[in-house]
């Protein structure tokens, strides 16, 4: 093939749709295949090999699932612990981001890296080292061990994300409100916060819908007393020999955070979440 | 409808003398401008006016009564900034009455009082807007209606038009300065723009370094710049290192008449570009007056209402000149010319002023003339 043979063939290659369409095809085996394999299992009651479908379909498995003891137990508790870390972490993590975004003190940069570090290794090997500290505790298996190895994990977003929309306020909005008679209360409430609120609003959905769907942690520290939705999932899947508990329970946990995400759509710039990160 | 003291203000941060011992006194309904380069400390006297910096020492005072103990909130004075400041989840109109509202004003009272402000600033209608569906313009306006609404002792401008495009700062500007004459409010505006500042100040304070170099009325500031520093910064000037000696002034290889009562010695002669005489050599008739200079035309611009040229002038160098555009001279015209007047500054004294009357026959020209 000569030269300008192949340069023809790649100039055809790229200005053609080719190339797109086949990468929309390989994205939608890579991602949708899987999903579609769970969504398949979680309405099949009866599947062997070589059938390519289900051979009996049915609703028989929501029912059971859902009439199990552990599940009915272990939602309450996955929505409860959700709330509790994302309120915690608030409260640990939003007056620190705007000491990070307002205040300069010694080791500020070095802090504020330092919260990148948890996600800077593998989650499981801290999660393993917390869980031997743990235990001397006696926090394994315990709800605060849970809700404080959860905490941990919603660190990065939590002060990032509010750290960059706290400095992104532009101070002289702050100052001309002080120049026509308002407090430093008032300033903060009735301008500050609303300039920062999308971006807040951002983290604790992200956090909400992070904790709730966190399995790691959950299941090293809290076994084998505290046991979450996704605990419960994950030991589906690797314990039962009926799939269907596992395809069931993942297909019903998209339910939550796919409400949470519309919802998030619906009042906050797409641009925020990606905007967060610029530090 | 109030007066402002500032008394040896002055601010360091750290080792740096931002503003260094300035004193100012601006009297009731007076439109004063603060003009100097970036970094001369001119905005930082403003924030030190509004409260947003504490001065290190000196005093501010309205109406004769220090201020500093009374953080911004809680000031006389009325702040426009350089970015529009606008709150932008706020409307127009919440944007006006945001300052109102904190004072004990009834609902009615503050809606007059917003829709007056509007008015005043012709933005009548735009209350229900949001800042973002406003101009650049528009928004400065809401900015200086929500200052003026608070009906402040002393009203502060930080280079509110320097955001906006050319032609929209002279209109902002010449609304600005109506605007001030009508309610007849003290105004400090803080300004780079030598243009803006000589155009709408009754005085202007010019700033370099932390100090005063000069306040004055802008004619007078233009006519007679009292340092170096403001000769070359306000308008066009040439500036030349000249050598007193005697009753000359040697510039290079020429010379100009000394006034009396320099010492021999290093010295600045500073000439306006209209303040420049030409005279086509051959009309000149063998005068040979050695304070005649001789030159050649080596670019001419045509710029309306008047011509800008460079003159190569023997034994001197290039001199900018300003000459009316019924001026009949081209480029590459060997011609003999001569300042009317010149200013001779030495040792950071005040300068002296010498006029030279017409010499030899009619020049070209003879400026000044009607612009």
């Amino acid at each position: 093939m000569t030269n300008s043979r192949l340069t023809s063939l790649i100039r055809a290659w790229s200005s053609s749709d080719f190339f797109g369409t086949l990468l929309v095809v390989v994205l939608a085996i890579v991602i949708l295949g899987p999903m579609l394999t769970v969504g398949l299992w979680a309405f099949a009651e009866r599947w062997r090999y070589p059938s390519l479908l289900p051979t009996q379909w049915g609703l028989s498995y929501w029912r059971e699932t859902f009439s199990r003891a552990d599940i009915i137990q272990a939602l309450p508790l996955s929505l409860g612990l959700a709330t509790v870390v994302t309120l915690l972490s608030a409260v640990i993590c939003l007056p620190a981001a705007y000491a990070f975004a307002r205040m300069n003190f010694p080791g500020r940069q070095a802090l504020l890296l330092s919260f990148l570090t948890v996600n800077a290794f593998p989650r499981f090997g801290l999660y393993v080292s917390i869980a031997v500290l743990f235990f001397r505790l006696g926090l394994v298996g315990t709800l605060p061990g849970v809700i404080l190895i959860q905490v941990v994990n919603t660190l990065l977003i939590m002060i990032w994300l509010p750290t960059s929309a706290f400095q992104r306020v532009d101070r002289a909005l702050e100052e001309a409100a002080l120049d026509v008679g308002a407090s430093r209360l008032r300033v903060f409430v009735q301008i500050t916060l609303p300039q920062v609120f999308p971006a807040l609003a951002a983290a604790l959905l992200l956090t909400f819908v992070g904790t709730f769907y966190e399995a790691q942690g959950a299941l090293l520290i809290g076994v084998p007393n505290i046991r979450t939705l996704p605990v419960l999932m994950y030991s589906y899947i690797n314990n039962q020999v009926v799939v269907q508990y596992g395809a069931v329970l993942s297909l019903a946990m998209w339910l939550p955070s796919l409400a949470l995400l519309t919802f998030a759509q619906r009042f906050l710039r797409g641009n925020t979440v990606s905007a967060g990160f610029g530090v | 409808m109030s007066t402002l003291n500032l008394i040896d203000l002055r601010k360091q941060f750290g080792d740096v003398v931002a503003v260094n011992n300035v004193s100012l006194a601006v009297g009731d309904g007076e439109f004063l401008c603060i003009l100097g380069p970036s970094g001369c400390g001119k905005s930082t006297v403003l924030r030190m006016i509004g409260g947003f910096e504490q001065p290190t020492a000196g005093d501010v005072q309205i109406d004769g009564e220090s201020v500093l103990h009374l953080p911004p909130n809680r000031r006389p004075t009325a702040m426009v900034f350089q970015k529009y400041t606008l709150w932008p989840h706020m409307r127009v109109y919440d944007n006006i009455a945001f300052g109102l509202r904190l004072r004990r004003i009834s609902k009615a009272e503050i809606d007059r009082e917003v829709r007056g402000a509007l008015e005043l600033v012709g933005l009548s209608g735009y209350d229900r807007r949001y800042p973002a569906q406003l101009s650049g313009g528009e928004q400065q306006r809401v900015a200086l209606a929500r200052a003026l609404v608070l009906k402040p002792k002393i009203l502060l401008l930080d280079e509110p038009f320097s955001n906006l495009d050319a032609l929209l700062r002279v209109r902002l500007r010449e609304e600005l300065r109506a605007i001030q004459r009508r309610i007849r409010i003290t105004a400090i505006f803080v300004t780079h723009d030598q243009e803006e500042a000589l155009s709408l100040a009754d005085r202007i304070a010019v700033m370099s370094k932390g100090r005063i170099e000069q306040l004055d009325r802008p004619s007078d500031i233009y006519a007679t710049p009292q340092t170096l520093f403001v000769a070359d910064f306000i308008g066009a000037m040439n500036l030349l290192s000249a050598t007193v000696d005697g009753a000359n002034l040697r510039i290079g290889a020429s010379s100009l008449p000394s006034p009396r009562g320099l010492a021999n010695g290093a010295a600045t002669v500073a000439v306006r570009p209209e303040d420049v005489a030409l005279v086509s050599p051959d009309r000149l008739n063998g005068l040979q007056g050695e304070h005649i200079w001789r030159g050649q035309i080596i670019q001419l611009s045509d710029l309306g209402h008047y011509r800008k040229a460079f003159a190569q002038v023997n034994g001197l160098g290039q001199l900018k000149l300003y000459l009316p555009k019924s001026a009949l001279v081209n480029e590459g015209d060997v011609v003999a010319l001569y300042p009317t007047r010149y200013l001779v500054y030495q040792n950071d004294g005040l300068p002296v002023e010498v006029k030279q009357p017409a010499i030899g026959e009619t020049p070209i020209h003879n400026w000044p003339m009607a612009l």
